[in-house]
């Protein structure tokens, strides 16, 4: 299951076709984006468009509905990279010959999550002070003699677990269907090189299967660039308005 | 055999991240966040606010129009009655001077006429004394003449003859009158 390195830079490290397809899922975005954006024609033609509603559909069904107010505007730029970094990089596994979500590897997730885990505590320190953190532990309208119980459990699922189910259901999810992709064809494989022709049919039956799973799996792919953006706009939401939770 | 276990624990454990794609994936999406903040954002941005002021441009611009229209027909109306009262006025004036100057050639002519008519009567009136002087004096010397005939004695004195005269005229109205009686 582990790839070839592309160069080998070390022992066990190279330049692995993640890395080549990451750069790859910049380029594709930014000249898709660039060339949609570019006319800026009142009246718009295909490309910017499908460019505008790519773009509104994170700005407006993302940043405008989750975190609202006057200032969503600056948490656009973000919402809108790592929706459709993710997006790109996730596709990629539906795409043949190229068969791999970059994020079947945790590195990219974990770079991913932390960049939005660091990103919400410094809105929320920035917004209400040190005094975001008694915010974010200490829930309004809970007896005293529960609050020994309840903060830990706020401290720990905010602080620790959050970012690690950010970053783990991104990687997980791609992990997992990359792999069932990976042995239904190595399955299909395996039954064709059998020498009884039963044997040999029933790969159709697993062919039939790989197939609504790659359908699942596409499906999969564009549902998790959209959750994982989404609870990143409810966290960012969470910090600006520690108050009033 | 121990160093061998761990690089195959190390290799076989999907959690554990390989370091330089972890550095490929911030390298790439800080450059993706870049375009995104220098270009795309702006770009799409300014072309969204474009399209509003341009709708709302038109709006803005047909209420005015609108506003002119209804401004420019407000001041055809208003002229309009401006107009039918001036009209009015007009008429109004016209008729009341045609009465004025109606009366006034209706006073001129009913003086004219009393001058006319008070004109004749004095001459009338003059005529009228005057035949009556003429006629005094010319049957004075008729009934003179006639009387000498007559009495064949000159009444030449003509102190005498009017004296004559005047008794018979004196005399003739004392008949009239009693004729009136």
């Amino acid at each position: 299951m582990h790839l070839p390195a592309i160069l080998p830079w070390g022992e066990a490290e190279g330049f692995s076709k993640q890395m080549l397809l990451v750069i790859l899922s910049v380029v594709i975005i930014a000249t898709f984006f660039v060339l949609a954006a570019r006319k800026q024609q009142l009246v718009p033609g295909k490309l910017q468009f499908a460019g505008e509603a790519a773009y509104g559909f994170v700005r407006n069904g993302i940043a405008k509905d989750i975190i609202g107010g006057k200032d969503f505007m600056k948490y656009v730029p973000l919402l809108f990279s790592l929706f459709f970094f993710i997006l790109v990089n996730n596709i990629y596994g539906a795409i043949p010959l190229i068969q791999l979500p970059s994020f079947s590897h945790v590195g990219g997730a974990y770079v991913l999550a932390g960049i939005v885990y660091v990103t919400w505590i410094a809105i929320g320190i920035k917004k209400n002070g040190l005094r975001y953190f008694k915010l974010a532990t200490v829930p309004s309208g809970v007896p005293v003699y529960i609050l020994p119980i309840v903060i830990p459990i706020e401290i720990i699922s905010n602080f620790l677990v959050r970012p690690v189910t950010h970053s783990l259901r991104l990687f997980a999810t791609m992990l997992a269907g990359h792999l069932i992709v990976m042995i239904a064809g190595s399955g299909i494989e395996y039954l064709v090189m059998q020498e009884s022709v039963l044997l040999k049919g029933t790969s159709v039956l697993v062919l039939v299967g790989a197939i609504a799973m790659y359908m699942l799996e596409a499906l999969i792919m564009a549902l998790q660039a959209y959750v994982f953006t989404l609870l990143t706009a409810i966290y960012i939401e969470g910090a600006l308005h520690a108050d009033s939770h | 055999m121990k160093q061998l276990i761990v690089s195959a624990a190390t290799e076989a454990n999907p959690l554990v991240p390989n370091v330089w794609e972890m550095l490929v994936v911030i390298i790439s999406f800080a450059v993706l966040m870049g375009i995104v903040i220098k270009l795309v954002v702006p770009m799409f941005e300014k072309t969204f606010a474009e399209r509003a002021e341009a709708i709302e441009g038109g709006i803005a611009k047909a209420e005015q129009a609108q506003a002119e229209a209804s401004a420019a027909l407000e001041e055809y109306k208003q002229q309009l009655t401006d107009a039918r009262t001036e009209a009015n006025r007009i008429r109004e004036e016209a008729r009341a001077e045609g009465a004025q100057i109606l009366a006034d050639l209706k006073e001129k002519a009913a003086a004219e006429s009393a001058r006319i008519t008070a004109q004749a009567h004095a001459q009338i009136e003059s005529e009228r004394q005057a035949a009556v002087v003429s006629l005094r004096s010319e049957v004075g010397t008729l009934a003179t003449t006639l009387a000498s005939r007559i009495v064949g004695e000159s009444l030449s004195d003509d102190a005498r003859a009017a004296r004559v005269v005047d008794r018979f005229l004196a005399d003739l109205e004392n008949q009239n009158a009693g004729a009136a009686k």
